[in-house]
């Protein structure tokens, strides 16, 4: 690697990080106002026109906020649980393919940090690390709120990673890939995987859900039940790092969604825009329209947190070891038989 | 027991059907009603900007009222006072001055008059104990505000404004 | 050149990683807390992932990142959160247990011992084939050379599930006579 490239990649690294930061962070005011509109609100509008500076002002209360360790918590470990969510939630970002070669002057830049080849396999690893930032923090807090959701969330982790990979063997069986970037290039046009794939793509969702938390599937934090969850003891911005961690990790599912399943860059008629706009600002346009997928799942997922309530407990481990293990199976095998014989 | 009101109703409860376990269909029709209300009208009133009607007989902040030639109609006679459940009304009455007619209907006056807003519960029965229709209730919600001693309302807020100015 | 000096960089990475895997091992014995310990583990077994990416294992690595530290050792950590760790509920070990623990760990000791000492310098090993690690060559060796083994080798997990299974599940009720 020359050191032109190097500096190419790093200025891709930074521009991704701060673009999902970015993105989480107007996801917090997304989510207020969409929540609002869906309850015949409106929603912050104070903070700047239409509440824009809202997730500012957040941010810097989270700042400003005491700091509290309890006594009788475990410091370091206290403050290592909330550094490991927001890392662990940053590095998924690395393996995505954000778009085709890009022609930058004479120079093709490559938009995506890391092709490993077996991309697929680096997003369930980094999402499996995900847990150790909730678990560490809610064992430290030396609560036993915290604790019991720390539990929730590994032992819900773990069910449904499983059928999540399940139910991506499928989706391989087609493909023949691991790389991210070769999943994303073979569905040219409008050759989406989910076309192919449906069941594979809902069980997904359903895994996705439960991988990040969210409703209905959000008991390690379930208020209710259990005060905060797993943050229970926590304030400030160690808080609002763990609540970052949550919309960086719906960012990233939701990129690996669009890429995994709804054909990431590409779009139908890719190839005469690519024509007619030059090497340069065509692959922008499917840039833009892997952004524009992205978002769309964002607003699913906050759809869903405000329309469903939450699973009970039994309920959710019946769904995940059930139903959706045993679907996901069915889909590999009947993926099996149709790549066979049809 | 025989109803008498005819309004129980018998619920049987059915084993689920297939759709109705699978549950994606109730899904799908629940993300259906919130997406309808998604593109309702808000029904918010952003309040200091925006204020809804009061009710005809809304009880608000009290005034202390003038008559039609702008005298002060309170004699402080303390009826309010006394029929007050709250405790939250005291006066200290005054004898009206030579040359001072045209400020007080009569005689007597209240040199001062406070009102505890903290412990005013808006009952409006001085409104009614008050023989000379001096004091309603007909005025806005009693604004927020940071000291305790703030909420102790004197003449200067709850007098009305003179006439002709 | 360039070979020469990747070569170099990965070498000291190994040494520097190799100490890493020693030392965090360590700790995981040394430590007085279990969870600490069971942390150390997981940094232990992070360090075995960069081994082999080291090697070139891509796929063993992001396995070895999976299965053991994304769900092996959460369950470890899981059962640990749920022991009761005071001090006084401590189990006393009996003198028997003592003296076994002291004559294992010293059988082990010898056979390290004796293993050291026919230790030599190795050749770097030079793969034939650098993508030796890569997920399709990987997979194609499994299922075509050691298919056997590997179908065998699920079939040892189904039989520690189905055992699973039986343990977990209640002995039915004894039906009366």
């Amino acid at each position: 690697m020359e050191l032109g490239d190097i500096i190419i990649k790093f200025i891709l690294v930074v521009i991704i990080f701060a673009i999902s930061l970015v993105v989480a962070m107007y996801s917090t005011y997304a989510e207020r106002k969409i929540a609002a509109f869906f309850q015949d609100r409106i929603g912050p509008n104070r903070a700047g026109p239409w509440g824009l500076l809202q997730p500012l002002c957040d941010g810097a209360k989270m700042f400003l906020k005491e700091e509290i360790i309890p006594t009788n918590a475990s410091a370091f470990l206290f403050i290592a649980g909330p550094s490991l969510a927001i890392l662990t939630a940053c590095l998924g970002s690395a393996v995505i393919p954000w778009g085709q070669n890009i022609q930058i002057g004479s120079r093709v830049v490559e938009l995506q940090v890391a092709d490993i080849n077996v991309g697929v396999l680096y997003i369930f690893g980094v999402v499996s690390l995900g847990v150790y930032g909730v678990m560490i923090g809610g064992w430290a807090s030396n609560n036993k709120y915290s604790l019991l959701g720390a539990i929730r969330a590994a032992s819900q982790n773990i069910s449904y990673e499983i059928s999540m990979g399940l139910s991506i063997i499928a989706l391989l069986m087609l493909t023949g890939t691991l790389s991210l970037r070769e999943l994303a290039a073979q569905q040219h046009d409008w050759h989406w995987n989910v076309l192919r794939q449906p069941l594979g793509f809902l069980l997904f969702i359903v895994c996705a859900f439960a991988e990040t938390n969210r409703t209905p599937f959000d008991l390690p934090e379930c208020e209710t039940e259990l005060v905060g969850g797993y943050h229970t003891e926590y304030s400030s911005m160690k808080l609002g790092f763990y609540l970052f961690a949550e919309y960086i990790n719906m960012f990233i599912s939701s990129a690996v969604m669009a890429t995994l399943y709804w054909g990431g860059y590409n779009y139908p008629g890719m190839d005469w825009v690519l024509v007619h706009t030059g090497p340069t600002i065509g692959p922008l346009i499917g840039v833009a329209v892997l952004f524009a997928k992205i978002f769309l799942f964002i607003f699913f997922f906050m759809w869903v947190r405000w329309t469903i309530p939450r699973f009970r407990y039994d309920q959710l481990m019946d769904l995940g070891w059930k139903v959706l293990i045993p679907l996901a199976i069915a889909n590999i095998v009947l993926t099996g038989l149709i790549s066979n014989y049809l | 027991m025989e109803s008498l009101s005819n309004k129980r109703k018998l619920i049987e409860s059915k084993p689920l059907n297939f759709w109705e376990r699978a549950y994606l269909p109730a899904i799908i029709s629940g993300l259906s009603i919130t997406m309808k209300h998604f593109f309702r009208k808000p029904v918010t009133i952003s309040y200091p900007e925006e204020k809804r009607e009061f009710s005809e007989n809304f009880r608000g902040m009290h005034s202390l009222k003038r008559d039609e030639n702008g005298k002060e109609r309170c004699t402080a006679c303390g009826l309010c006072a006394l029929s007050c459940p709250a405790e939250a009304i005291t006066m200290t009455a005054a004898e009206r001055q030579k040359g001072e007619e045209h400020l007080y209907r009569e005689e007597k006056y209240a040199a001062v008059y406070e009102i505890n807003m903290l412990r005013c519960i808006f009952c409006g029965l001085c409104e009614e104990a008050c023989p000379k229709e001096a004091i309603y209730l007909d005025g806005d919600i009693v604004p927020a505000d940071y000291l305790r001693k703030d909420f102790i309302y004197g003449k200067d807020k709850l007098v009305e404004a003179p006439l002709n100015q | 050149m360039g070979i020469r000096y990747f070569v170099n960089i990965n070498m000291n990475t190994f040494y520097f990683i190799a100490f890493l895997s020693i030392f965090f091992s360590i700790l995981v014995i040394t430590a007085k807390n279990p969870v600490h310990s069971i942390l150390y583990l997981v940094l232990t077994f992070f360090t075995f992932t960069v081994h082999y990416i080291l090697l070139n294992a891509q796929f063993l690595a992001v396995v070895n990142f999976i299965v053991y530290m994304g769900a092996i050792l959460v369950l470890f950590l899981y059962t640990l959160m749920l022991i009761n760790l005071n001090k006084d509920s401590e189990p006393v070990k009996s003198n028997m247990v003592k003296i076994a623990a002291v004559l294992g760990g010293g059988c082990l000791l010898v056979v390290l011992v004796g293993c050291l000492k026919q230790v030599g310098v190795a050749d770097p090993v030079l793969l034939k084939d650098p993508g030796l690690g890569l997920v399709q060559n990987l997979g194609k060796v499994l299922f075509n050379e050691f298919l056997l083994p590997f179908e065998i080798s699920s079939l040892l997990l189904l039989s520690a599930m189905v055992g699973a299974v039986l343990l977990a599940t209640k002995d039915p009720k004894p039906k009366s006579v």
